[in-house]
């Protein structure tokens, strides 16, 4: 009697849950945002509660693919040099009207200036409030290739560029591009209150934010202005669940209808739950393991070569990665165009390596295999993957030794350009450009940096900078494809994988599509 | 009396002072390097580095960076948050309601069920019931916390569906945050429907985080029973043919209780040590959750003044425990 009682009460508190009927979806989200300015932040979670539900970008990516589409501009032009682009405003993108503030104007050319500008011009208000700490404006060398913005007229921008760049386009759709408002800012300036820009934000997206409670959940309600339509969601809350296993636990109680980041163990059992649905895209990413090409015997791509064929790519897919994951051949995973399909991958031979290694001249070879000490989505396990790779080089005769260290320490060794051995790390993709993988990871310039190989190959590099200059995607591709080639025979890296995402929600959310460059939106997202 | 608490008060600096030497040093001796892990896969220019190094003030001798913080603690001021922006005593002060009340739920959890635990099975001694007692506090105190946790989650919330898995309260429910402590916020607006979801949230998290305590209250409360069951003035009592009830709650416990008292005192450590593991699974949005963010972003400003405040409060009820322990027990004069 007294369970039934207990349950009776229970079962009031869920149904206390329809005091109204408005359409709620809970988002289980891995962290609490670090701010809602998403200029001023690299992280992913932070941009999923600030770039995605509340702001827009003058162009943006096509859910679900790294595609461009239109966002607050409605086209653009660029010029024959491919120096200057012209972005066409759209005259109807209304930003938010809130208990904090209410615009007296829609979107314009001013406040797509004004986003700029705060990260660029050292004059800026907002520059100087935030010490210049723009990281992604500077990451992607924003401040030296915008000569310019010029405003033609109310709804009309032409940015001006130093050189011809293009993958800037792409570079415009990133989270930190994110189009603000001047008027908004301006009053906050007066108010001498700069820092509310990035605890109560202001954009034209999907959703308006109400409120913050910090480390708990955030809420969001629909704009009802919002130029592509009011979403059909009436709130949207994230309840912020930092550990994987309770976010499961969530998920299955119907406490929350999405959670990202599941651990690999969990997918098969959520696979068999009738009230939940897993989503799984191959994601826009790389693992690799990258030699030391400035360190004998590494220097010679022969030798490369031979210990790419010792390592069986194929277990480390099955061991690590559980099956979620396919076998890599390339450098830039087979979702991104420019992608080689005709590349073969080395084979996975052991006598032919060892071999060519004694081809080479190389006998009771030891070297360093460098572990990363965290999971990152393109890499479960870094320490079973070593391992696997370890007892794969012994049976060629190479005695390799793993090392780790704590991950900031370990980025910056690995960059190091003395470092001894081979590292494995991968990389996320940013705007779904080759550029972003090839000349980021591979390029001269990223020697001693983001190039773990510290290869500077000049036929590769000539090829990626030439790529970058042309603004026709079919020729660009070419060129990519090429690099892919010359990449294969040099073998600076044994690309190991390209992992999937996974993505549980609960069977009745409709419209949601994993993103491939790892952001999670819920525009035209709905409940059934 | 006066005297006693003066005498003690600065006992404390020099512990303080310590206290924020560990504090500084601890962050910074662990590796990893808050600028490096911002940066990510992609690096950072030796140049860019350089820039935001001096911003932060870290290129100076460690020696100087601490005499600063020591300089602006003795003002209040704890510095700002690297990722946040937002000051640390700020970010502090908003998230200690919720382990305050999160332990307040678990200490007085752990008063009920542990303190007449204690007395049932001293005065039952060598009973099956005393062994009973005994051996669920024995497993109590050495439970895991993570563990027995996602046991009661996966038991009481995703199988039979009565508790909430995590979160303080629903997300139907917004009240205006006037104290901090979720439970007085909700009756302060006159929300009952509000009250009850965060008594209902608060449950579990309660039941873990005073799991330990409630052993240690358990088994001390038995152990100085039996010792004052021991006394001759109990036996006086008997003697003169009071009843049982009144020997024991009366002559025995409530002198029992000057020990219980002071291991009750020192649970507060081991609640907000606790707090930081329970605050983890459950989603608790307190100051443990936000110590462990703060360790794993290396974001020096708000772990060392968290540390500094933590310590500070354990600090200062071990003062007052102290203080206590002289108002109840008649025989301690200062």
């Amino acid at each position: 009697m007294k369970r039934t009682l207990l349950a009776a009460g229970v079962a009031a508190f869920a149904l206390g849950a329809t005091p109204a009927m408005a359409k709620t979806l809970v988002y289980c989200s891995e962290g609490s945002p670090e701010g809602f300015d998403p200029s001023l932040y690299t992280a992913g979670t932070t941009f999923d509660a600030s770039s995605k539900p509340v702001y827009n970008r003058l162009v943006e990516f096509k859910p679900g693919t790294t595609e461009l589409r239109p966002g607050i501009a409605e086209s653009w032009e660029v010029s024959e040099d491919g120096k200057e682009i012209t972005f066409n405003l759209r005259d109807d993108a209304q930003f938010h009207t809130t208990d904090y503030f209410t615009p007296s104007r829609p979107l314009n050319a001013d406040d797509v200036i004004y986003t700029f500008q705060r990260q660029m011009n050292e004059d800026n208000a907002y520059y100087q409030h935030n010490n210049g700490s723009y990281e992604y404006f500077n990451a992607m060398s924003m401040s030296e290739l915008i000569d310019e913005i010029v405003k033609v007229d109310e709804h009309t921008v032409t940015f001006k560029l130093t050189r011809p760049e293009a993958p800037f386009l792409a570079n415009l759709a990133m989270d930190f591009a994110s189009i603000h408002s001047k008027e908004y800012g301006d009053k906050m300036l007066e108010a001498g209150t700069p820092e509310r820009v990035n605890q109560q934000p202001i954009g034209t997206g999907p959703y308006q934010f109400v409120n913050y409670r910090e480390d708990a959940a955030i809420r969001y309600s629909a704009n009802p202005d919002y130029f592509r339509g009011q979403q059909p969601l009436d709130n949207l809350v994230f309840a912020i669940t930092s550990d994987a296993q309770v976010r499961y636990q969530k998920l299955r109680a119907g406490e929350c209808h999405v959670m990202p980041y599941p651990n690999p163990s969990d997918i098969d059992e959520m696979k068999q739950n009738d009230s939940i649905q897993v989503l799984e895209e191959p994601g826009l990413n790389v693992a690799y393991f990258a030699y030391n090409t400035q360190q004998e015997p590494f220097d010679d791509p022969k030798v490369r070569k031979a210990l790419n064929m010792a390592v069986n790519k194929e277990a480390i897919i099955d061991a690590v990665f559980q099956g979620a994951g396919q076998v890599a051949k390339n450098p830039i995973p087979p979702t991104m165009w420019g992608y080689n399909e005709a590349i073969e991958d080395d084979p996975y031979d052991p006598e032919k390596a060892q071999q060519m290694l004694e081809e080479a001249g190389v006998e009771n070879l030891e070297m360093n295999i460098w572990a990363m000490p965290v999971q990152r989505p393109y890499m479960p396990n870094a320490r079973r993957t070593a391992e696997l790779m370890q007892a794969d080089l012994a049976k060629v005769g190479v005695d390799a030794e793993i090392v780790t260290y704590e991950w900031g320490e370990y980025l910056k060794r690995s960059s190091n350009l003395d470092r001894d051995g081979a590292v494995i790390l991968g990389w996320t993709g940013d705007n779904g450009d080759p550029d972003n993988f090839l000349a980021v990871l591979l390029g001269c310039d990223g020697v001693g940096g983001a190039n773990r190989a510290q290869w500077c190959h000049e036929p590769f590099d000539e090829l990626i900078m030439e790529a970058k200059t042309l603004t026709d995607q079919d020729q660009r591709a070419e060129l990519y494809k090429e690099a892919q080639v010359v990449f294969k025979e040099q073998a600076p890296w044994n690309t190991i994988a390209h992992s999937t995402v996974f993505m549980p929600l609960r069977q009745e959310v409709t419209g949601y599509t994993i993103d491939p460059l790892g952001g999670h939106s819920f525009e035209g997202v709905d409940l059934k | 009396m006066f005297k006693f608490v003066l005498v003690k008060l600065a006992q404390l600096i020099p512990t303080f002072i310590g206290v924020t030497i560990v504090a500084f040093a601890f962050i910074r001796l662990l590796p990893g390097d808050p600028i490096l892990l911002m940066a990510g896969e992609r690096g950072i220019s030796p140049e860019r580095y350089a820039q935001l190094e001096a911003q932060l003030g870290f290129d100076r001798s460690p020696i100087i960076q601490y005499f600063d913080f020591l300089a602006n603690l003795v003002q209040g001021d704890l510095g700002t948050s690297l990722v946040t922006h937002a000051p640390v005593m700020e970010e502090f002060l908003s998230r200690f309601p919720a382990t305050v009340e999160l332990s307040a739920f678990a200490l007085a959890f752990a008063i009920i069920i542990g303190l007449p635990a204690g007395v049932i099975a001293a005065t039952r001694r060598g009973t099956s019931i005393d062994h009973t007692v005994m051996g669920i506090s024995l497993t109590g105190y050495s439970m895991p916390i993570f563990w027995w946790g996602l046991l009661l989650i996966m038991f009481f919330s995703s199988t039979l569906g009565w508790t909430p898995v995590s979160g303080r309260i629903s997300y139907l429910y917004f009240v205006d945050s006037v104290t901090g402590f979720m439970t007085i916020d909700t009756l302060l607006a006159g929300d009952w429907a509000a009250f009850l979801s965060a008594l209902h949230y608060l449950i579990l998290p309660a039941i873990v985080l005073g799991t330990i305590p409630m052993a240690v209250i358990a088994r001390q409360t038995r152990s100085s029973m039996l010792e004052v069951l021991g006394e001759d003035y109990v036996r006086t009592a008997r003697a003169k043919g009071l009843s049982n009830f009144r020997v024991i709650m009366v002559h025995t416990l409530r002198n029992a209780l000057i020990t219980v008292v002071t291991v009750i005192g020192l649970q507060v450590g081991v609640l907000l040590a606790g707090a930081i593991l329970t605050e983890t699974i459950f989603s608790w949005p307190g100051i443990g959750k936000w110590m462990i963010d703060a360790i794993s972003r290396r974001d020096y400003p708000a772990v060392q003044g968290g540390l500094v405040l933590i310590a500070f409060i354990v600090m200062i009820v071990n003062l007052l425990v102290d203080v206590a322990y002289g108002i109840i027990n008649p025989r301690i004069r200062y």
